[in-house]
């Protein structure tokens, strides 16, 4: 996993709550056994609607994705994060995320970002007005910021942002365990 | 200290738990399946890294399964099961393969424990009351029925539960979900959970994990318990679970995982002490009526979009805020229903009885006794897919396949079917399906479908009279 950094991108604006994994990537594309490649079927069934928002001139190039509440419900998949980081998006803002999908974002180098309502509909009208202003993420002081020089604090769990400011996967961190691991089987019979 | 069931089994979990990080905690049991592990095996080949723990792991075949009927019998066989297509041959047999490697067990489409991840794991008495079991599937949540901290997992993690046998989880908040008073006839526990998720929201318990308490829940035999902790991850919960008791116990005595002779008088007494003490706090309670729930049905593109099978449609002009006004019209518009609208009398166009949520024995009495002497109406598929390989034999052994098949349903092998759209079984764009499965989303059940999700009983009404239907006028003294 590359380390975040910063990231000052265009915004694709999709604001619909609860959008489950399921319109992310329908389940008809979940028979591969590799990550890559996913992108093809991201909103496989929404993109058949030409006013789609990723469809838009310029959204190939956006890398964050301004989203409703409850962004990422639904089915467990991991093909949900791996597809929308196929396309090219790194930061997903909305008012809220589901538990699973947050988890799955974070293991990606993908950032979920909450935000109030207010500042999610700040930055929607902010980006309706100008399509083509950027919007700067900074995971080390936890601060979106816009080009008129308002800028909204959010924040991540301690963990998650050291694992992503470092590019760190956390599976060397479980097995710097392994002492205790053991000596939890040998408690309970293992 | 006082503490509920979810704090004492997370607490017995807790490897190690360091300032500003989350916990590592021990998973007991982890589920495995075809669609959610070749990317976490192949991690783990990537790294040089063993299985951990394999006795600790087994898998099985569901999602990507055809469920029709198997060809010609072989010699001294069971007929092939026909082969969905060439990536989820591969898929499948990739799973083959990871188990052989590492060692794992696997219920493949020929083993007599196959079937449904989520219906298998309490057949063989893995599924037990103070364990954490994980999935890289979201219904994991089901085991929470026997007072199991069980939840669903993504494929990351199941590299890592793979490799270490652990995983790195924030403590959730707790959310007691009571139901005092008893059901009514007719209603089940797929419209008790339904009800809950329509009064709390698809999100109304992200970041939770919910017990299931009061008399009602009590009254629910395993099977009807399951139905309720499936629908937890509906709810956006981390997990659901319920308080293991005598109902619990007479359920997995005997099943082939299930302690045996003095180690299960021994399981049996520390189980239980898995209860949420006396003055424990939750960090939230919701408290439900369970006599005034109706039967239930969702209208809409969510399971939080249900309403009494005898009610109307919601108007978006009474939506709570401009947002949800939205949802809902656009709701309605893929659903093609109209604010105000009564549900009853709707035609219909596909049934499908299945999937983790309602699949067992249970599920498919309730479904037999809508459909006993009756006939599938015409223009309508009904397809009854049981949950798993025991559920075929036993419900065949009833005679239940007859009554189905007497009907015009199409009696299936045992697999995820039509709740998933990814093996064949779909319906088609603009019709209408009331299935028993547990998601209503845009295209889940295939591309252009509108879900309504429902009980088996019906389900199955909705299959005989061609149209949505209150089960209650066709169940007369006959409802279990």
């Amino acid at each position: 996993m590359k380390p975040f950094g910063t990231l000052t991108s265009t915004v694709v604006v999709l604001p619909v709550p609860d959008i489950d994994t399921d319109q992310i990537i329908p389940a008809r594309f979940l028979k591969g056994t590799d990550k890559v490649g996913l992108s093809a079927s991201l909103f496989a069934d929404w993109r058949s609607n030409p006013d789609f928002p990723l469809l838009a001139p310029g959204a190939k190039e956006a890398q964050i994705l301004l989203a409703g509440a409850n962004f990422g419900c639904g089915s467990s998949r991991e093909h949900a994060p791996w597809a929308l980081v196929d396309w090219g998006f790194r930061a997903i803002i909305a008012p809220s995320f589901a538990d699973i999908f947050k988890q799955n974002a974070t293991k990606n180098g993908l950032l979920p970002i909450a935000l109030g309502v207010e500042a999610c509909d700040y930055i929607e009208s902010a980006v309706r007005r100008e399509p083509s202003a950027k919007v700067e993420v900074d995971l080390e002081r936890e601060r979106v910021g816009l080009p008129d020089g308002t800028s909204f604090s959010f924040s991540v769990d301690t963990f998650s942002r050291h694992c992503l400011l470092n590019g760190l996967d956390e599976l060397g961190y479980i097995l710097s365990f392994t002492d205790r691991i053991t000596a939890h089987e040998r408690r309970h019979g293992g | 200290m006082t503490r509920t069931l979810f704090e004492k089994i997370w607490d017995a979990h807790v490897v190690a738990e360091e300032p500003g990080r989350p916990a590592v905690l021990y998973v007991d049991l982890h589920l495995v399946h075809e669609v959610t592990s070749p990317q976490a095996f192949a991690g783990l080949r990537a790294r040089g890294l063993p299985v951990r723990s394999k006795e600790r792991t087994v898998a099985t075949m569901d999602h990507s399964i055809s469920t029709l009927p198997r060809g010609p019998r072989g010699v001294g066989g069971k007929g092939a099961l026909p082969v969905v297509d060439e990536a989820a041959r591969v898929q499948l047999q990739t799973l083959v393969e990871n188990c052989k490697e590492h060692g794992i067990e696997l219920h493949d489409t020929e083993s007599d424990a196959h079937g449904i991840v989520h219906v298998i794991g309490p057949e063989l008495g893995l599924t037990q009351p103070g364990k954490t079991i994980v999935c890289g599937d979201s219904h994991t949540s089901t085991h929470g029925a026997f007072g199991a901290l069980a939840f669903g997992i993504g494929t990351s993690e199941v590299e890592h539960v793979l490799a270490s046998q652990c995983l790195l989880q924030r403590r959730p908040k707790t959310l007691e979900a009571r139901f005092d008073g008893a059901l009514r006839p007719g209603v089940t526990a797929k419209d008790l959970i339904l009800a809950l998720i329509a009064r709390i929201g698809v999100g109304g318990a992200t970041g939770h994990v919910i017990e299931y308490t009061g008399a009602a829940i009590r009254s629910l035999d395993m099977d009807g318990r399951m139905t309720v902790c499936n629908m937890s991850i509906e709810a956006g919960a981390r997990a659901g679970m319920i308080a293991p008791d005598n109902v619990t116990f007479a359920y997995l005595e005997g099943r082939k995982h299930a302690p045996q002779g003095a180690a299960w008088n021994e399981a049996v007494a520390r189980w239980r002490e898995l209860r949420t003490d006396d003055g424990a706090r939750f960090d939230r309670t919701v408290e439900i009526d369970a006599s005034a729930i109706e039967p239930m049905i969702t209208f809409g593109t969510n399971p939080g979009m249900g309403i009494p099978v005898t009610g109307a449609v919601p108007s978006p002009s009474d939506a709570r805020d401009d947002v949800q006004r939205a949802a809902l019209e656009r709701a309605l518009t893929y659903m093609g229903l109209a604010p105000g609208e009564p549900l009853l009398g709707r035609g219909i166009d596909v049934v499908f009885i299945g999937s983790c949520t309602n699949s067992r024995l249970t599920d498919l009495r309730a479904a037999a006794d809508v459909m006993r002497d009756r006939k599938v109406a015409p223009g309508v598929r009904a397809l009854v897919v049981p949950g798993s390989a025991s559920v075929k034999r036993e419900a065949e052994a009833e005679g239940l396949d007859e009554i189905f098949r007497a009907a015009g349903a199409e009696w299936r092998e045992p697999g995820c079917s039509m709740c998933i759209a990814m093996n064949g079984d779909e319906i088609k764009a603009g019709q209408y399906a009331v299935s028993t499965s547990n998601r209503n989303f845009e295209g889940r059940q295939g591309r252009g479908g509108r879900t309504l999700l429902a009980s088996p009983f019906t389900a199955a009404a909705a299959a005989v009279t061609g149209r949505i239907t209150d089960p209650r006028a066709l169940l007369g003294g006959e409802v279990r």
